[in-house]
């Protein structure tokens, strides 16, 4: 073998292992490439309401979107139901909508916890928390503010209050 | 002046020790026989050793030096064994849910060591970047450390030395020298030589005044050969990185339940699940086992759909059976390449309550049977004609809240609480009654409906976990080839046998890489039934 053919079976060899490297360094520090993420689309997904139709995420493109994931054990959710229903009165004609997402609960559970708190925005029912796992939810409340577009503008883990609503609601309207 | 000339007039490049012709070591001190060169690789020059000029060559030179890969390996054997000082982080024993809870464990629990622990990325160890960047670099100087080797000590091989030089000879461990009676024939000599290490298995090569035999030399490519199962069993860890290569999962199914496989288009029903034991005549001897039982096998029986409307997640699934069978402990369900285990069970859950609804002022006429699905209750049920129950309230696992509320801590019916309200149409009565903690509370102290218990629905909830693993037969394929290539190396070996008339002398040299006992018999059996006038000496290298 003459000293160019070396040269280039060095630099193939060489560039194969690069290949290898950063394909590594590149999952290792990707480690779920299929989690939500901030700036990404918000996965479609369609559930049954509770007291209503079957509703699909992508039914309310072009409305921006709070979509808050909740179960009636949360105590924070609790505290944060009235606040969310507050802010959904003022914003809903301005193009928003809140989606309340129940994990896993009866619809007899579910039901006179929403009557108790007063919700009129759509609740979906999560019976086998699939779209919980899917959205990769782990503490709740979990709220995800969705633009318009289907891109997720933030996620907030934990009790939101009013004007925390109310601002991050404002940067999700349809222009 | 990248190469040196040996006295035969052989050039050869720079680095190698023994002239790649005559066999002649090329040093001036190797004259000293106990400096003669390692026969690990023929003598030849490293080919990294030979070219150094361009950056290429460097990095290539760099990863070439077994120095550097066993550094890599240390650093890695360290850095694998200070993972095991603190907890990874699937083994945290309380739930952390977010990064933030993660690094507050370790700080926590471990102090400033657990800060310190978390930060290099010790808790996730075998993803860390730089655990995962030392992996490659060990491969990369894998691959570099073999081609380079492999290349000239094959080429030394297939070309073999029959013309050694006399210190080549001289130089090797086992070595004779003999005058030859004036009356010998020489060609006749080296002819019976060669016969007779033919008869132990040699393979011959012949030149006028010099015969060479050799046996066991592909032992000699063990080595590469497991070399290059270590790489694809590296390349198969790789793999699982790629999307859809490799998947873990678990659910919980309930008997009864149908539910989503997460990531994946199928959805499994459990419709039993059953717990073996061994009987007292199965068991070999009488064990103390105090009413006690042992488990023989873990078994659900189970139903694998395939769900025809995934594209959208949570839509109402259109199932279609893909499988039906039992999943027991080792044997899964296996569906293409996904494999579903059977690896968890919860035994005897609560999964319905069963009443008698009884007309207490009728001296408790028996109304008719109710029951209560805990994972699912019926807002409304017909009980008998004109009567209803419904479910105002239910809370799965009751507690009472700080606000003086009834509420649930979980959703899984633990502690179910549920409020009734009984209904007969034809009289207009109306009764709450209240179940909890096995009794029931009633509205009005002389009402007419009362609750008579019944056994409740006992499930079993089997845990399942749902592997896809694509990478498994190259990492085992990986695997076999590394053996292969051990035992290549470690149940053969390479021996060489030569003998050289020189001007009325025979010169008898041997080497073997390893098993030299066996080696110096062959050579004692061949002096003595050719009668050679030669002792061998067997050197011991310093």
């Amino acid at each position: 073998m003459n000293k160019t053919n070396r040269t280039y079976v060095r630099v193939a060899v060489l560039g194969l292992l690069l290949v290898a490297l950063v394909f590594a360094l590149y999952s290792s520090f990707v480690k779920d490439p299929n989690a939500v993420k901030v700036g990404g689309d918000a996965p479609n997904f369609s559930l049954e309401q509770l007291n209503g139709p079957e509703l699909a995420l992508d039914d309310l493109k072009g409305k921006g979107v709070v979509l808050n994931f909740w179960g009636t054990w949360c105590e924070p959710c609790k505290k944060e139901m009235p606040a969310l229903q507050e802010q959904y009165n003022k914003f809903k004609d301005k193009g928003l909508v809140v989606v309340g997402v129940n994990i896993g609960e009866a619809p007899v559970a579910v039901e006179p916890f929403v009557k108790q708190f007063g919700v009129d925005f759509p609740i979906l029912l999560d019976r086998q928390s699939q779209i919980t796992k899917l959205y990769r939810i782990g503490p709740i409340p979990t709220t995800f503010f969705i633009a318009p577009d289907g891109e997720v503008k933030e996620i907030f883990i934990g009790q939101l209050n009013e004007a925390m609503i109310a601002d991050k609601m404002s940067k999700i309207l349809p222009k | 002046m990248d190469q040196r000339k040996c006295e035969c007039g052989h050039t050869n490049p720079v680095g190698t020790l023994l002239c790649e012709s005559c066999g002649k070591p090329l040093n001036v001190e190797v004259y000293e026989q106990t400096a003669f060169p390692d026969m690990r690789y023929e003598g030849m020059a490293r080919r990294s050793q030979t070219y150094t000029k361009k950056w290429i060559d460097r990095i290539w030179n760099y990863f070439s030096s077994v120095k550097i890969a066993i550094g890599i390996i240390i650093v890695i054997l360290v850095a694998s064994a200070v993972g095991t000082i603190f907890p990874q982080q699937q083994y945290i024993p309380v739930p952390v849910p977010t990064e933030a809870d993660v690094a507050r464990f370790y700080t926590d629990t471990y102090g400033v060591l657990g800060t310190v622990y978390y930060g290099l990325g010790f808790h996730n160890l075998y993803s860390s970047w730089w655990f995962v960047t030392l992996l490659v670099l060990l491969g990369t100087s894998l691959v570099i450390c073999s081609l380079d080797r492999v290349i000239p000590l094959y080429k030394a091989l297939s070309k073999p030395r029959l013309n050694q030089h006399k210190s080549f000879l001289k130089g090797q461990k086992l070595f004779a020298e003999g005058e030859l009676a004036p009356d010998v024939d020489q060609a006749e000599l080296l002819d019976s030589s060669a016969l007779a290490l033919k008869k132990k298995g040699y393979r011959i090569f012949r030149a006028e005044r010099a015969i060479m035999a050799e046996k066991g030399r592909f032992s000699r490519w063990g080595p590469y050969v497991n070399h290059i199962g270590l790489i694809l069993f590296l390349i198969g860890v790789l793999m699982r990185n790629i999307p859809g290569f490799y998947m873990d999962e678990f659910v919980w199914v309930r008997e009864g339940q149908t539910v989503a496989i997460p990531d994946t288009p199928y959805y499994i029903k459990s419709e039993n699940y059953h717990t073996e034991y061994w009987s007292e005549e199965e068991m070999p001897a009488k064990l103390e086992l105090n009413g006690g039982v042992i488990p023989k096998s873990f078994q659900t029986d189970a139903i694998l759909y395939v769900n025809k409307n995934a594209e959208v997640p949570g839509k109402k699934p259109d199932l279609i059976e893909v499988q039906k069978g039992p999943i027991i402990v080792n044997h899964p369900m296996m569906e293409g390449d996904l494999a579903i285990y059977q690896s968890g069970v919860q035994e005897m859950q609560l999964g319905a309550l069963n009443f008698v609804l009884v007309d207490v002022k009728q001296g408790n006429k028996e109304l008719g049977p109710i029951k209560i699905d805990l994972y699912n209750p019926a807002a409304e049920q017909e009980i008998a004609a004109g009567i209803k129950v419904r479910v105002l309230d239910y809370f799965p696992d009751f507690v009472m809240g700080k606000d003086g509320k009834p509420a649930t801590q979980t959703n899984l019916p633990k502690n179910p609480m549920v409020a009734l309200e009984i209904a007969d149409e034809s009289t207009n009565q109306n009764e709450k009654l209240v179940y909890l903690q096995g009794s029931v509370l009633t509205q009005k102290s002389d009402g007419r409906f009362g609750l008579v218990f019944k056994k409740p629905d006992l499930i079993d909830i089997s845990g399942l976990n749902v592997r896809i693993d694509k990478a498994v037969p190259l990492i085992y394929f990986g695997a076999f080839i590394f053996m292969i290539g051990v035992v290549m190396g470690f149940f053969w070996q390479h021996r060489r046998v030569w003998v050289q008339t020189q001007e009325g002398t025979v010169l008898l040299a041997a080497h073997t890489n390893k098993n030299w006992f066996g080696l110096r018999r062959e050579v004692d059996g061949l002096v003595e039934q050719l009668k050679l006038p030669v002792t061998v000496e067997e050197k011991t290298k310093a």
